[in-house]
Parts: C-alpha cells; structure tokens; sequence
C-alpha cells in the first residue's frame, strides 16, 4: 500500500483475549470480502486463536474480554507496557459486558454452586479501563468488522474517523426498519449510539444497548416512552444493565 | 537408546479459549501427560438466575462467540419445552438452516485457520496470503457463505437476533434465500478443491478405543433434538442427558470433566458420524469412503475429515430446506408464547458436538435454575485421557520434543475446542 508513491510503514498488531467468548475477534476474521486487503495492510504480532506466531513487539494491542482472575491483571499490565495504542474491543473489554451480571450475585455462593466443594478463584468482573489506561474503545458485542477497520484505517493513514454521536434509531430509518416499539417490543436505539447499523432491529429484535449510550441521550423522553408503551421500571431498567454500558448514565 | 522428551504448551495456539500440554516422558516411559484447561469461569448458570424467559437465548449466546447460534437454538428448546411451545414447520427449517449456516462458517475456519497450518508446516494461515492466495481466497469463499447464510436467517452470523422464543422472528426475502441456493450450488466446486488439498494432509496414524456419543438419528442426520446415543450402546431420551454427561470437578481444571461408560468419551463431528453415518447424503459418505473413514473409527485426528464429510451433508441439505422454504413463502414463523412454570431440556449438536442447556421457570417466566452443559466439557477429560496413549505411541526412536509437540497441539486442535465455552 503506497501513497504517492512512499510504502507506509504497517502497523504490528497483536490481539489478547481475556474473560469472553472470543466473538470480537472472531469477526476480524470474518467480512470475508476485504479480509485479504485488511490482513495485508497490518501485521499481525501475535492472535492466538489464529496464530502460533507470538511476538511482543507490537504497536498496537487490541484487548478482548474482561478482567476476573488476578492473572489476567498481570497479563494486562505486561501488555499495557509494551502498546503503544491500546484498544478495548467489545462490550465486554470496555464495560464488562454480559460478565458483569455476574456482579449482582454472591460469588463465594455462585462458587459453591457451580463447583460444589473446590471453588475457582474468580474475581468482581472490571471493564478494562478499571485495570489500566485505554487510548480507544469499540464497543459492541460483537464489535463490527466494519467500523474496526475505519478505525484501522484511521490509525494507519490518518483518514479522519469519528466514533458516531448519533443513536442507532437513525440507522434503523436509513435502512427502512419499522420501529421495534410499533411490533410492542422494548426498543433501547433512540438511546444508543448507532455505529452498527443496526442489525438488531431489521432482525426482529429490539435494541439491547451493547454500545453504551448514545452523545447526550434524552433518558426521560425514552423512559416515558417506554412507560406509555407498557414495559415495567424492572423491564427497562435489566436491558439497560445487560451490557454494562449504561452503568455509569442510570 | 535413550528417549527422554518434554512437552510444554502454556496456552495452545489456534484453539479458542485457554487451556495447557503438559508431556514428560523419562527413558521412554510416560511419567506426565496433561491438557489442562485454565480458563477464567464466567458463571452463567449463575447469571442466568431470575431472568426473562425472552432473555436466556440472547444471554446464552455470548456463553460462545463461534458457536452462538447452537446455544440460542439450544436455549430456545429448553425453554420451549417447558412453556409447552411448538414452533411452526417455517420455523423448524429456519432454525435449521441457520445451524446449518453454523456448521459450515465453523468448520471451515477450523479446517482452514486453525487445523490446517499444522499440516502445511506453517505457524498460520497468514503466510498463505502471500504464498498461496488461491487457498486464502478458497477458505474466504466457502466461510464466506455461512456467515451470509446465518446473517440473511439469524440476522447476525456471530450473537444473532431473529432467533426467539416462539420460532423465528420473520421468513427472508424470497430473492434472498434463492440467491443463496444459487451460491451453495456452485460451492461443490470449492468443496471438491478444499478435499484435495485435505488429501494431501498425512493425518497421524493413532487410535485409542472411545466412546462416543450423539443425537440418535431417526430419519436423517440429527441436529436438533431427540434421543441420546453412545458406540457403547447406551441410550437415553433427551430430558435423561444427565445420565450420559455425569460431569464432575478436576482439581486442575476450570472446565468439568464427564464420563459414561468409560473414564471419558467423545462427542463432536466424529462421534456424529460414528453414531449416524447411514443418514449422511450420499456424497458425503462417498467423501468419507475416499479418505478411509469408516465406522467407528477411533482416530481422534479423523475429526478434521469428519468434518469435511459434513460440510458435504449439510450443503446439499440446506439446499433442500431453502427449496421447501421458498415453495411456501407465507407460512408463519411464529407462535405466541404463554410464560407458565416448568422444566425443559433442549439438546443440539453444535459443531464440535452436543449441547445441552436444562432450564426451570417460575409461573411468570423467570428462570429458577439452569444447567448448560458444552461439547468441550465433554470432550476434555477425554483430550487429556488421550494425551498419555499419544505420548506411548509416538515416544519412539528419534523423536524430537518440537515433534511431540506438535502432535500433541494438533491432537487437540482435531477436536476443535471451544475452551472458554467448556468453562462459561
């Protein structure tokens, strides 16, 4: 890849998964129409799931999953040292994800019943940024293929990239998705911010909010909404904790 | 001559999740011999505790992020079979098509990126963008494919969404479902390709007398519900899953280990086809003949074959279930579901073998307990069982530590592991 004439130098990646289900990386591998062209325009120093190559000289560390286990702190530290650019990867590594349900419960019981008498050692889960300092965050469970790869470009070339501000019910209009609340289905797009081309709601299902909130979201006007359209406080209030990403808005 | 070799892998490569190879053998006997899986527990029987019924398909889902359409179809069944649903005939085959779409994007990314560098002599897939493309674009084509088939059924190949409880959210657009009958009818081509490159692969010649276990086919080649099988002859109905899994706790391992007749047994693509290879379609038990698999076969590394031979199987039944889904477009995909108390079980063959998820619900549809039990799960005490006949057979003259080595990663690879699934 050259401009002008002048190859540009590829960024070294290397891509770490901690407590996930690994579905973030997973779609780097998938989009498979510019799969060629994107593995060609970096170099990848270390993936596990596809790689035997471990290098630890890289620029740029993409994180998976979140923090539950001592060793993992530790493992995230070494990484965090040696990245230049660190970036959260999912809704998993940038609030906890759908781990962080696992809050709400005793542990040393959630221990017992699992594995009766030899519990595991598990920890209270922590988003990424609780452990260490994250330059970028992509949200999403999963992350979109597209938008790491603006992302990507954005780093390797400078093409301009802004994280959208607005919610993805606008995305659902571009697409011509009649409004999940028309179906009586709980809807969280007018909330949350758009970026994934909302897939969720051409599919049938109303938005869960995996992508935190949306630049400036009207709760009031959403939570009256939902009021009018019959969902109960207890309804609206367990999607928006799903993911962890309206933590810190409630 | 003295034969002395170390075998030590801290978090195999190309395998999802984390799990260890531990190998020492002293004067030619095996003293230590592990695969141990270390990965962090997520609790999701735990979490799963007093949510919505309409919530434990989308929550089950992330338990695995290749697999995530086995565990909502699983998920759905069980919580099916407790409110007392049955989804329509669209919806049965749309479920299945999107499984189908499943296994396809699954092994082929197991076969291509993850088995095959071992075989090539490469550390992954990578380097073949440069030296040999037309392999890179063949694996981009043929995953390709079911990744579109399960976005244009399941809205999302990776965590997907039309898939819920009552059947399947809506019936895809007629031109949609032709266009992919069209494009699984010309990928027989690529298959036919990707088996001669699987022909050059010198698959180890080891065995190791197991057991396996599947759904039990009764008309065709099973995939979703049904009874219970073993190659010992053990059978149970799909609600007694508990006497075929008998999981239990290692000390070592943060996945559980299960056994049944034997200390352990196998499940997966294999133990399907060892189990049910008389319901394959005819061009796939011809490929299964081309490459000497043959019923029961004990090979664990035959998987990666197995796998191949289903690809074969599930593309041709795809295209059936396409042909009857579009001779009628307009039936319904859903039911109205009625939350009651219950309990249900819900058994699926996912791609590296079968799942259960085991659900009971309050009056208003809140889950009470649950119990999900992965493939992995089975399959590891059974990985670590082979892990010292492998290191017996090969601990011969000349061999090197980098050589066990490797056969021990690809030992575990051929069972394609899906470790932070088995820990969940």
């Amino acid at each position: 890849m050259g401009y002008l004439g002048i190859e540009r130098s590829k960024p070294r990646i290397a891509v770490f998964d901690f407590t996930s289900c690994e579905g973030c990386e997973l779609q780097l591998a998938n989009k498979e129409d510019t799969l060629a062209e994107f593995l060609s325009a970096i170099h990848i120093v270390s993936f596990r799931e596809v790689s035997s190559t471990d290098g630890s000289d890289y620029d740029i560390a993409l994180i998976e999953g979140a923090i539950t286990r001592g060793d993992e702190v530790e493992r995230l530290r070494v990484i965090r040292g040696r990245a230049k650019v660190l970036v959260a990867l999912g809704s998993c590594a940038c609030y906890g994800g759908v781990n962080k349900l696992k809050n709400a419960f005793d542990l040393d019981e959630a221990n017992r019943e699992v594995y009766g008498d030899d519990p595991k050692e598990t920890l209270p889960v922590r988003p990424i940024k609780d452990v260490v300092p994250v330059d970028f965050e992509i949200p999403g469970c999963p992350v979109s293929k597209a938008e790491v790869e603006h992302i990507v470009q954005h780093v390797i070339l400078d093409v301009p990239y802004q994280f959208p501000a607005y919610p993805v019910c606008l995305e659902c209009k571009q697409r011509y998705t009649v409004c999940r609340f028309e179906h009586e289905q709980l809807c969280l797009g007018s909330i949350t911010r758009g970026g994934c081309d909302a897939p969720c709601p051409a599919g049938g299902l109303g938005c869960w909010g995996c992508r935190g909130p949306a630049a400036d979201p009207n709760f009031e006007e959403f939570f009256a909404l939902a009021k009018a359209k019959g969902f109960s406080d207890r309804e609206v209030s367990e999607r928006m904790s799903f993911f962890g990403g309206f933590e810190v808005a409630k | 001559m003295k034969i002395d070799l170390d075998v030590d892998v801290h978090h195999l490569t190309r395998v999802e999740g984390h799990g260890n190879i531990r190998v020492v053998v002293r004067d030619g006997e095996v003293r230590e011999a592990r695969w141990d899986v270390v990965e962090t527990p997520r609790f999701f029987e735990v979490m799963l505790k007093g949510k919505h019924y309409s919530t434990a398909g989308i929550l089950t889902a992330r338990i695995c992020g290749i697999c995530s359409i086995g565990h909502c179809l699983a998920s759905l069944r069980a919580t099916e079979d407790a409110m007392k649903v049955t989804i329509p005939e669209a919806a049965v085959r749309l479920r299945l098509l999107a499984k189908h779409g499943e296994t396809l994007q699954s092994h082929w990314l197991h076969l291509f990126f993850l088995a095959a560098p071992d075989f090539l002599g490469l550390s992954s897939a990578l380097p073949l963008l440069v030296s040999d493309p037309a392999v890179v674009h063949l694996a981009r084509r043929l995953k390709g494919l079911g990744n579109r088939l399960c976005d244009v059924v399941a809205g999302r190949t990776t965590h997907p969404v039309s898939l819920q409880v009552g059947g399947v959210a809506m019936m895809p657009a007629r031109e949609k479902l032709l266009a992919l009958r069209d494009e699984l009818k010309r990928s027989f081509d690529d298959i036919g390709k990707t088996a001669d490159l699987l022909r050059t692969f010198e698959i180890p010649a080891f065995e190791r007398e197991t057991e396996f276990v599947a759904l039990k086919g009764e008309n065709e080649y099973p995939w979703i519900g049904g009874r219970l099988v073993s190659t010992d002859g053990v059978e149970h109905a799909e609600r007694d899953y508990r006497k075929m899994t008998n999981e239990y706790v290692d000390p070592n391992n943060t996945s559980k280990w299960c056994r049944l007749s034997r200390p352990s047994f196998a499940v997966g693509a294999l133990g399907r086809y060892n189990n049910n290879y008389r319901w394959l379609h005819p061009d796939a038990a011809k490929a299964a003949a081309d490459f000497g698999l043959a019923p029961v076969c004990h090979n664990p590394f035959m998987n990666n074959v197995a796998q191949l031979v289903e690809c074969i199987h599930v593309t041709h039944d795809a295209i059936r279930l396409i042909d009857e889904l579009v001779a009628d477009e307009n039936a319904p995909t859903m039911v109205e579901v009625q939350p009651r108390a219950g309990e249900g079980v819900g058994a699926v063959e996912v791609p590296r073998g079968i799942l259960y998820h085991h659900y009971e619900y309050d009056e208003e549809g809140r889950m009470v307990a649950a119990n999900c039990i992965i493939p992995t799960t089975q399959n590891n005490a059974n990985i670590h069982l082979d892990m010292p006949a492998l290191a017996k057979h090969f601990a011969t003259d000349g061999m090197t530590d980098e050589q066990l080595t490797l056969l021990c990663s690809m030992l575990v690879r051929a069972y394609d592991p899906c470790i932070s699934c088995s820990v969940h």
